[in-house]
């Protein structure tokens, strides 16, 4: 497309423009179909920014946090703490390794028991707090050293209920991609569907403006131009709501637990603008197809 | 101009045109007549392109109507001025966007046009009603309005098909005089009608000839009109 002709398409010719009778009802259709996908779209887009993000942490976080715990008659498990402690210290990739206190672990098991129940009175094992370096440590090879020098410590490094959580957080990110495909798709027939019946309705026009010489893409631009710029408006404001919407949503906490975080965050919230332009390209796409196949058919 | 050779047509139903003829030089004048039904839409039709023929030639500008594409078809139109039967306006724009149409579809700067647009007005005495919708035109109006669209790109062949079906004799009178001055303009007309009377009127001013179709067939009327 020429410069020229893009610059007539987006600035249009006010009196071209007059040549196809206004149509009040498919027009608000449009922009109304055009806002909800908008809309939708936001969201799922802030589904698969969030659940990206959480797949990312979680599979960072958990693939250097470790625990170790020490399961031992009460008064070897000192001894068998201060072993697995030293022996921690010397395998490389092991950032920091801290035993628990009573306390600390009393805080971890209130939430189930409360806090009334003297928890020291009970045989707990001790648990030892493992932090990794960033390429790591070798889980195996500490599991064998552990098992010969401190009989009572089973290491967990998390990867049991590391990798579904991360593998649901990436599948929610990939559903959230089809939804938006689908969004995408679904806007492309809902303009098709209108883009034909305008063209129907506007057939006699269409005859007219054919018979007084007018080119094809004359009279198609007509009704490209509408269409686009309706599908533009009406995303436009969807994603306006949708943000809004976002925004309004709780900000990430401990407490709330991984249902929380789920808007946009830094450069983020600039990549739903992108949507009203791809509304707008797809409108554009889906006029120009269905006006082609419509004119080409009349004699 | 334009030129029929040996065309035929038929709608599927049986033959409507078979082996027609005709050479529409330029500056010529000529009268289409039969009677109802026996194709004298159709042929004009073929003669604009907006029938193809199911055998024969039509040439147009020395061009095949038959390997035109859509966009030369468009263009074929802009130097062919259509009055049709039923005039053929959009409804919602007021006469003088309708009359200006051509021009704005061939992508002429109407501005430039405004004083011409005026004067074509004022010639088929549409003056006062430039600013009406078509529905608001009488028959007669709509006529004339038709024909200033038809020759506002200044084509060098206009044709008329019944311009004078829906008006008095007077208002036929004054749609022939347009037509007379047009071909006086040296444009080449080619006009349908069963008016015998207009075509009397008309052989009196000028070198008119007179296609008549019957059978068929298309012949040249003698001087018996």
């Amino acid at each position: 497309m020429t410069e020229g002709k893009l610059r007539k398409l987006i600035l249009g010719d006010t009196q071209a423009n007059r040549v196809v009778p206004p149509s009040g009802f498919t027009a608000h259709l449009t922009l109304f179909v055009s806002g909800a996908m908008a809309f939708l779209a936001v969201f799922a887009l802030a589904l698969s920014m969030a659940s990206g993000r959480l797949a990312d942490q979680w599979a960072s976080e958990l693939a250097r946090a470790a625990t170790l715990r020490i399961n031992a008659p009460a008064e070897q498990r000192a001894a068998q703490t201060e072993a697995a402690l030293e022996i921690l210290r010397q395998t490389p990739g092991v950032a920091t390794a801290r035993a628990l206190s009573g306390e600390e672990q009393a805080t971890l098991l209130a939430p189930w028991f409360g806090s009334s129940l003297p928890v020291g009175s009970l045989p707990l094992p001790q648990l030892i707090e493992v932090t990794g370096d960033d390429p790591g440590y070798d889980a195996a090879g500490l599991r064998l050293r552990l098992q010969a020098e401190v009989p009572g410590a089973a290491l967990d490094d998390h990867t049991r209920w590391r990798a579904p959580l991360v593998d649901a957080a990436r599948s929610l990110r990939k559903l959230a991609w089809v939804s938006i495909l689908l969004i995408g798709g679904a806007t492309a027939a809902m303009i098709t569907l209108a883009a034909n019946a305008a063209l129907a309705a506007n057939a006699q026009v269409i005859e007219v403006l054919r018979l007084v010489g007018a080119l094809d893409s004359y009279i198609a631009q007509a009704f490209i131009r509408r269409f686009t710029l309706r599908a533009l408006s009406g995303a436009a404001a969807g994603v306006a709501l949708g943000m809004i919407g976002v925004w309004l949503m709780p900000e990430a906490s401990d407490e709330g637990g991984f249902l929380t975080g789920l808007g946009f965050q830094g450069w983020g919230w600039l990549v739903p603008l992108v949507i009203p332009v791809l509304g707008a390209l797809v409108a554009f796409a889906a006029t120009t197809r269905a006006a082609t196949k419509r004119l080409g058919a009349l004699s | 101009m334009i030129e029929l050779e040996n065309v035929s047509y038929n709608y599927g139903g049986g033959e409507l045109l078979d082996a027609v003829s005709v050479q529409l030089a330029p500056g010529s004048f000529h009268f289409l007549t039969g009677p109802s039904g026996a194709g004298k839409t159709t042929l004009l039709k073929l003669c604009y392109g907006a029938l193809m023929p199911t055998s024969g030639r039509v040439r147009a500008f020395n061009m095949d109507v038959k390997g035109l594409d859509r966009d030369q078809m468009a263009h074929l139109r802009r130097r062919v001025g259509v009055v049709h039967q039923d005039c053929r306006f959009l409804d919602h724009l007021p006469v003088i966007e309708n009359i200006a149409l051509p021009l704005l579809v061939s992508g002429r700067e109407l501005t430039h046009e405004e004083p011409n647009l005026r004067e074509l007005l004022n010639w088929v005495g549409l003056s006062e009603r430039a600013h009406a919708l078509p529905p608001e035109l009488s028959g007669g109006e709509r006529q004339r309005a038709a024909l200033a669209r038809s020759v506002i790109l200044s084509p060098d062949v206009i044709i008329a098909d019944e311009p004078t079906g829906n008006v008095d004799w007077e208002m036929s009178q004054r749609l022939l005089q347009l037509l007379l001055e047009l071909n006086r303009m040296g444009k080449t007309i080619l006009v349908a009608t069963h008016d015998l009377s207009l075509i009397r009127a008309a052989k009196n001013q000028v070198q008119a000839r007179v296609l008549r179709i019957s059978n068929r067939q298309l012949q040249l009327a003698g001087a018996d009109l």
